[in-house]
């Protein structure tokens, strides 16, 4: 009997078409001149690529940090450093910032790595704060006052954030494909094994603990160079503000309630917050009680989330990373 | 002599922290279970304590015969109505509902009580000092929450070895599973764990509030250094946890008085060295460094 599989669903071609049709809309949006839209867009994109790495690291690879915003704090930072003291062109400097922050992550990862669980989380956690208090010391990082970028001074405004804007649509849509072509391939396969069972993927020769640091490296160089883009963005950083438990905070709360280990579920997550964020403005910090208790009830009820609970009621896959065996006699197998 | 003041004064801070820990320490042994709300808690409590004070004219240490049951309460519904559905799921739901719960409470204090800082008052016990001869002088204070510590730690210990709630303690920390065919109710069982170790994080909570200011984002921090107190004692050590609460009240009273900035930072990097060195930490019990 000969086997057929395929990769892709109706959905998922369908899918592939509308996302060409959105990076064509926000390529064509600094035409408008809407300002504050781009900036928005950019605090989209920033929020969204920060919860993909969450997801991959919690969500794929079980690992649970709440210590990401050391690599926010770093990535921005090391932005600073680079392109005000060393003289790089602040827009290359993002992804550069990007692999500072990645430095960092291995002795980091020396050191959390000894811990699982909870005790993983809290030990990020612990770790973060360190990056913090060291920086918040440092005289010739601003201390607790902080920096603000002047390599963009000479600048004209409409150009400084046009090229944001672009570096923006350049991290987000590298991001999602990046991901998508990970999982789908060899070593994605052996990352969504490791999700689902450590043990049975050791023993099939999944090297488990290189998977994780692999994919631990890979979450600290998205973040780190999304903390550069969002320091790009604001101008303007501090020990308190970068360093804050607001990231972790603000990305766990999306991929929970998104949808954890799915590539849709970070972006339905990320919309939610945003609409969310519209719609209580005006209600100061019952915003952020509202987002708390969603997750904790997403957690307990509903912890697929709600794509989560789309795939499971309609089936419907726009990144799909599954392969679907298609036997002669229209037998078809699906695996998650 | 002004190191000797320094040691002095960081023992006893570790006196404080081993309270905060003991909770921590408490529900980690039973259920495996990391609270990352813990230190939001001992804020919760600090709050109620103002509110009773305002309300009642009480003194804030005799606030504690009103905030200690409450919080016990709490901890006990808490765990019944929400965490124990957690429980077996793996740490992701457990870590992530605590978490979201601290933020929560946080937000909710903000709101409730605005970001001023606030202070409790007992009335003046908080600025007496014993005079030690030499020039060494103690806070009366400071003294009686390292002995308030040790005393807890007393009745813990009775607690657990010498209780048949103890010994539930016991059977369900080594082995769930099995302490539930003995006829053990898991669910209540736990619920007593964590309305205890919320009592314990009540007094820990006001007795910060006495000692210096608080605000509502002050949570985080103690969660923080709780941790880092059982870890440097070692898990699964009820006394580990008291002498972990010194070399970090030490290595932090030490740091502060190389450089104002240092104090925090320097608990954490004795904590990273413990984590370095000997990550089991000083006094454990062979056990896995696991949930």
């Amino acid at each position: 009997m000969t086997v057929i599989v395929e990769r892709t669903t109706p959905a998922s071609r369908a899918g592939a078409v509308v996302a060409v049709l959105l990076i064509a809309a926000l390529i064509a949006l600094p035409w408008t001149r809407d300002a504050g839209l781009m900036r928005v867009i950019v605090e989209f994109i920033a929020l969204l690529t920060l919860a993909q790495m969450w997801n991959l690291l919690a969500g794929y690879a079980g690992l649970v940090s709440i210590g990401q915003q050391a690599y926010v704090g770093l990535g921005g930072y090391a932005l600073m450093v680079l392109a005000d003291d060393l003289g790089v062109n602040p827009f290359l400097a993002v992804p550069l910032a990007g692999l500072v922050a990645t430095a960092f992550a291995l002795p980091t990862a020396a050191l959390v790595f000894r811990f699982s669980g909870g005790y993983f989380a809290v030990g990020t956690w612990a770790v973060a704060e360190v990056y913090r208090l060291l920086i918040a010391n440092t005289g010739a990082l601003g201390r607790g006052t902080g920096r603000t970028l002047k390599a963009v001074f000479p600048l004209a405004r409409e150009t400084r954030e046009l090229a944001t804007y672009a570096l923006a649509l350049a991290l987000g849509v590298t991001t999602i494909v990046a991901i998508y072509l990970y999982l789908r391939s060899r070593l994605g396969l052996g990352l969504m094994a490791v999700r689902d069972s450590e043990p049975a993927s050791q023993s099939l020769g999944v090297d488990v603990f290189r998977t994780k640091l692999a994919v631990y490296l890979i979450a600290a160089f998205g973040t780190g160079t999304t903390g550069a883009l969002i320091y790009l963005n604001l101008l303007r950083i501090s020990p308190d503000a970068a360093f804050s438990i607001n990231w972790t905070a603000y990305t766990i709360f999306i991929v929970v309630i998104g949808g954890l280990g799915t590539l849709e579920g970070p972006i339905v997550g990320t919309v939610v917050f945003f609409l969310l964020r519209e719609l209580l403005a005006d209600y100061g910090s019952w915003y952020m009680i509202l987002l708390g208790t969603l997750a904790v009830v997403a957690m307990m009820r509903y912890p697929q989330g709600l794509w989560g609970l789309v795939v499971d009621r309609w089936d419907l896959r726009f990144f799909p990373v599954q392969r679907l065996v298609r036997g002669v006699g229209n037998v078809s197998v699906r695996e998650r | 002599m002004a190191w000797l003041d320094t040691i002095v004064q960081g023992i006893l801070l570790g006196g404080l922290y081993a309270l905060f820990a003991t909770g921590l320490s408490l529900i980690f042994g039973v259920m495996r279970l990391v609270n990352l709300a813990h230190g939001d808690f001992s804020i919760l409590a600090a709050f109620i304590a103002v509110v009773a004070v305002q309300v009642l004219d009480l003194n804030p240490l005799l606030a504690l015969i009103l905030v200690v049951p409450v919080m016990a309460v709490l901890g006990y519904g808490l765990q019944r109505l929400v965490l124990n559905r957690l429980l077996g799921r793996g740490i992701l739901p457990a870590v992530l509902v605590t978490f979201g719960l601290s933020i929560v409470i946080q937000n909710g204090l903000l709101e409730t009580f605005s970001a001023d800082s606030r202070r409790l008052n007992p009335g003046g016990i908080e600025t007496a000092s014993l005079p030690l001869g030499g020039g060494l002088a103690v806070g009366w204070f400071p003294l009686l929450t390292f002995g308030v510590a040790v005393l807890l730690l007393v009745g813990l210990q009775l607690l657990i070895g010498r209780t048949a709630l103890g010994r539930a303690f016991r059977a369900a920390s080594d082995d769930g599973g099995t302490a539930a065919l003995m006829g053990i109710d898991n669910g209540r069982l736990y619920g007593l764990a964590m309305a205890l170790s919320l009592a314990i994080v009540a007094v820990a909570g006001i007795f910060l509030g006495i000692r210096t200011t608080f605000t509502f984002s002050s949570g985080p921090d103690r969660l923080l250094f709780a941790f880092e107190a059982v870890i440097i004692g070692g898990l699964g050590s009820l006394w580990g946890t008291l002498v972990g609460g010194v070399i970090l009240g030490v290595a932090q009273t030490t740091g502060a008085r190389l450089s104002p900035g240092w104090g925090v930072l320097a608990g954490h990097l004795v904590f990273l060295a413990v984590l370095l060195l000997r990550p089991a930490g000083l006094f454990s019990k062979p056990r896995r460094l696991d949930s």
